[in-house]
């Protein structure tokens, strides 16, 4: 196993590589792909943080728990939510913040504040040859060169090893409530979901889970705003909703941050990306399969714990458009993790990886598909 | 500013090039008439000025795909062209290449609430997205200055922000999906009404990428609940540090206002002069807004004012009705107005960290009187993204590359504090030739890259974004030195 401390060592490693390499932040996401182990850990540490600028630069090996407590120090935090994969996965090692950019990872709050990369503001990376490249930076606004920003936030290490990256940060609100409703199956959920989502409340988590048949809404910010938003909320829906404030409330969006339903589960665990309003369709076509479900973003990304049918699943969601990653597969080393390109777009994906590692030695393999 | 030399072969296949192009576009669509392509010789940069080889005006996805493809082929240089509105010179045309505008695509193909998009032919304007969803309470946040007039297409070029995105988000925040036509006519789909890419993100790269990478044809944009409600206060300071101060705890403070505007003495004169706005007489100006029902409004000013009075300012203006809102913005957004009233001007657009405000307009104060011109500076401090407007008079010579020089240098501070040269303008060819200020020859040369990927023949748009010396290679001979 390679641990650099510093990216010039990791730049040298990358250069002086003939072998493919498996590059891994805390081990946590559930990949392993060929090769000899590339560790990012020892390249952590915090460069700046500028709670006023709501800016934060830090190395890409640093711990996770270590931006968020830091962050909670100053009564800010990663605005977009990462899940814990290892309450889905197991394991033991401790996820990084290169990880979380390079897997773009986003929770519950993604429906309101965006994605991991619509809060990554610049990176530092060693792409395949061993050359140190530089995009974005650290203020708000860049549209200076183009955007390999959004490009690397997802890239899961193919194109490069991050060192380094720069994140907006938020202010973590005073208060913050959840609406609970029991009872009602997925096609009926989901259209109170967009509803809500259609509303000036300002929602932050919008979910359901099949276990129980339970809806939850999340309203966040200062104390009179949430109290206000949450009963206008409430009498939007028709009311007859159960609040849940506070710590409890924020235990309820953990569990669906890490999908804690799936946790112990045998079974494939898909990750599905569909308008919203496509989910309780998509279930009940794929019910032949279907051990679970859980629903996040208003119905757009649908957690599915499956027995086999993996090529209805990805069947299915291509008559939808949208687009189904096996994040825990179940022993079958055949069906590729990322959903298929269409051949253009895969050959222009192919065309990036070439020029940004040639020799074909990060990951190989890893994002391929058409 | 430089420009390439046109190619002297595609000059003289203009006939063959416009006959070509005739057979795949309706009349009307081809425009070679001297006369007429004159309209197509700048955008909103009109310092610079060239006439195209012609212009065509498709209206549908398969009439740009038509007309890159009879491009390709015979090696013509393609600038993309929204409604030119550009301050950056992203739709300058050389004599040797086609303009190809989406004027004539501006129509909205589907909107869907329960799920909160807008699907548009990406030559509709900004503000006409917002237009189409208002009456069902809905609105496209990007806002630009220039929304009335500029084009979807346009916005996702240069990657367009605004005044609300403290909250919002810029273009690249609100775009879900894109249909795009390479330069060899192939037709993609990047993204959708769904949420993130099925591999890598090329949406995301392709916003912003100034029409190097493709023509974006269609968009689905995400669309937002209106707020209940809007209110800004005014805030007077004697000192630019303290106002600089006063932004970044408002900041820390946790309450995020949709808009953060600041203005300086220069700035507020003018402004005051010719809208009868009312503002004081200070060093800076802040204009604070916030959303939300009445009582989240209430809410959210009582922390910012309790702020603002901790800095002791010169005046505290709460608006109390939608008149004294307005009176309280009216300023503010004839700036630019006003600004052209008095003189000609060229505006950066250059982001700074917030912490650096003080330091930033310290020295730009010292550069102003180097170079002996005036600056008024009018930005959105919640995010950095200053908006210096350099002061001169065009009629007399040397004037605009004295401005030009004092911009160079504003821009290369911006870049020197942790800022970058550009924040919502793009780089087009104003800021082409500082890239190398910002980035080295190796960031260079990956951004290039992903060029020589989505159009190897570097037909789109090729003169903008890298400075000309480093595309040299890539433009003359086609492909990069050492791709095979």
């Amino acid at each position: 196993m390679m641990r650099p401390g510093t990216e010039a060592e990791l730049a040298e490693i990358l250069r002086s590589a003939r072998a493919p390499l498996a590059v891994r932040g805390g081990g946590t996401r559930g990949v392993a792909p060929a090769g000899a182990v590339l560790e990012t850990g020892g390249l952590s540490g915090v460069k700046l943080y500028e709670p006023g600028a709501l800016t934060l630069v830090v190395g890409a090996g640093t711990p996770l728990a270590e931006v968020e407590a830091l962050l909670a120090e100053k009564g800010q935090r990663l605005a977009f939510e990462p899940m814990d994969h290892r309450v889905l996965l197991g394991g033991e090692g401790e996820p990084t913040i290169g990880g979380v950019v390079a897997a773009n990872v986003s929770g519950p709050r993604r429906v309101q504040v965006g994605a991991c990369r619509d809060h990554l503001l610049g990176v530092r990376f060693v792409d395949g040859s061993g050359e140190v490249i530089s995009n974005g930076g650290r203020v708000m606004k860049n549209v200076t060169g183009y955007d390999l920003v959004k490009l690397m936030a997802g890239s899961w290490g193919t194109l490069g090893v991050l060192s380094e990256v720069s994140l907006k940060v938020l202010a973590r609100p005073q208060a913050e409530a959840t609406l609970v409703r029991r009872g009602q199956g997925a096609a009926e959920a989901v259209a109170d979901l967009c509803r809500a989502m259609g509303t000036p409340y300002d929602v932050s988590g919008a979910a359901w889970l099949e276990e129980g048949a339970e809806l939850r809404l999340r309203v966040e910010g200062l104390a009179g705003s949430v109290a206000y938003r949450a009963q206008a909320l409430g009498a939007a829906l028709g009311g007859g909703l159960e609040l849940v404030e506070g710590a409890e409330s924020a235990a309820l969006w953990r569990e669906v941050r890490d999908v804690a339903p799936f946790a112990g589960t045998a079974g494939a665990v898909w990750r599905i990306s569909v308008k919203p309003t496509e989910a309780p369709g998509l279930l009940e076509a794929l019910a032949p399969h279907k051990a679970g479900a859980m629903l996040d973003w208003s119905g757009g990304l649908v957690w599915l714990l499956a027995t086999g049918g993996a090529q209805a699943i990805r069947a299915e969601v291509d008559k939808l458009g949208g687009h189904a990653t096996l994040v825990r597969g179940a022993g079958d080393a055949t069906v590729p993790m990322f959903h298929p390109r269409p051949a253009p777009i895969a050959r222009l994906e192919e065309g990036l990886r070439k020029r940004f590692d040639p020799r074909g030695i990060l990951n190989p393999g890893l994002m391929e598909g058409a | 500013m430089q420009m390439p030399e046109p190619d002297a072969s595609v000059l003289a296949r203009k006939p063959a090039v416009v006959a070509a192009l005739r057979k795949v576009l309706p009349a009307g669509a081809v425009i070679d008439d001297p006369a007429e392509t004159r309209a197509y010789e700048c955008d909103a940069l009109t310092a610079y000025r060239c006439p195209p080889l012609c212009a065509v005006l498709p209206a549908s996805t398969e009439e740009v795909a038509a007309v890159l493809k009879i491009c390709h082929r015979m090696g013509v240089p393609v600038v993309p062209r929204g409604a030119g509105t550009s301050l950056a010179g992203g739709a300058l045309p050389t004599a040797d290449s086609v303009i190809l505008g989406v004027a004539r695509m501006t129509q909205v193909l589907e909107t869907d609430y329960a799920n909160r998009f807008i699907r548009v032919q990406t030559g509709r304007t900004n503000l006409s997205v917002s237009g189409a969803v208002e009456a069902e309470g809905f609105f496209y946040a990007p806002d630009p200055s220039s929304q009335l007039a500029c084009a979807i297409a346009g916005n996702i070029a240069m990657n367009s922000g605004g005044a609300h995105c403290l909250k919002y988000g810029v273009t690249t925040n609100n775009l879900l999906g894109v249909t795009m036509v390479t330069m060899e006519g192939e037709v993609v789909e990047l993204g959708g009404a769904h949420l993130d890419a099925a591999g890598l993100d090329l949406m995301g790269l392709v916003c912003g990428s100034e029409g190097q990478l493709g023509v974006v044809t269609e968009a689905t944009l995400r669309i937002l609940a209106k707020p209940e409600g809007a209110r800004p206060v005014l805030i007077g300071y004697d000192s630019l540090e303290v106002a600089g101060q006063c932004v970044s705890d408002i900041i820390e403070a946790g309450v995020l206002p949709v808009a953060i505007e600041f203005m300086d003495r220069p700035c507020i004169r003018a402004t005051d002069a010719f809208s009868g706005a009312g503002y004081p007489d200070c060093e800076a100006l802040l204009i604070v807004e916030v959303e939300g029902s009445e009582a989240e409004i209430a809410e959210q000013l009582e922390i910012i004012t309790g702020i603002a009075r901790k800095h002791d300012p010169v005046e505290l203006r709460e608006s109390g009705s939608a008149e004294e809102s307005a009176r309280i913005w009216l300023g503010r957004k004839s700036a630019f107005g006003a600004m052209g009233q008095i003189n000609d001007y060229i505006c950066l657009d250059g982001t700074i960290p917030v912490s650096s405000l003080p330091e930033v307009l310290r020295r730009m104060g010292d550069l102003s009187r180097d170079f002996g011109l005036d600056v008024a500076n009018v930005f959105h401090a919640g995010d950095g993204n200053m908006h210096p407007l350099i002061l001169f008079n065009a009629n007399q010579e040397g004037q605009l590359a004295l401005a030009e020089g004092l911009g160079a240098e504003i821009l290369k501070l911006c870049v020197e504090v942790g800022g970058c040269l550009t924040g919502e303008h793009g780089v087009g060819i104003e800021k082409r030739d500082l890239m190398e200020h910002q980035y080295r020859p190796a960031d260079l040369e990956a951004q290039m890259r992903v060029k020589d990927v989505f159009d190897p023949q570097w037909l789109l748009n090729p003169a903008k974004v890298f400075p000309l010396s480093v595309s040299a290679a890539r433009r003359e001979g086609g492909l990069a030195p050492h791709v095979a």
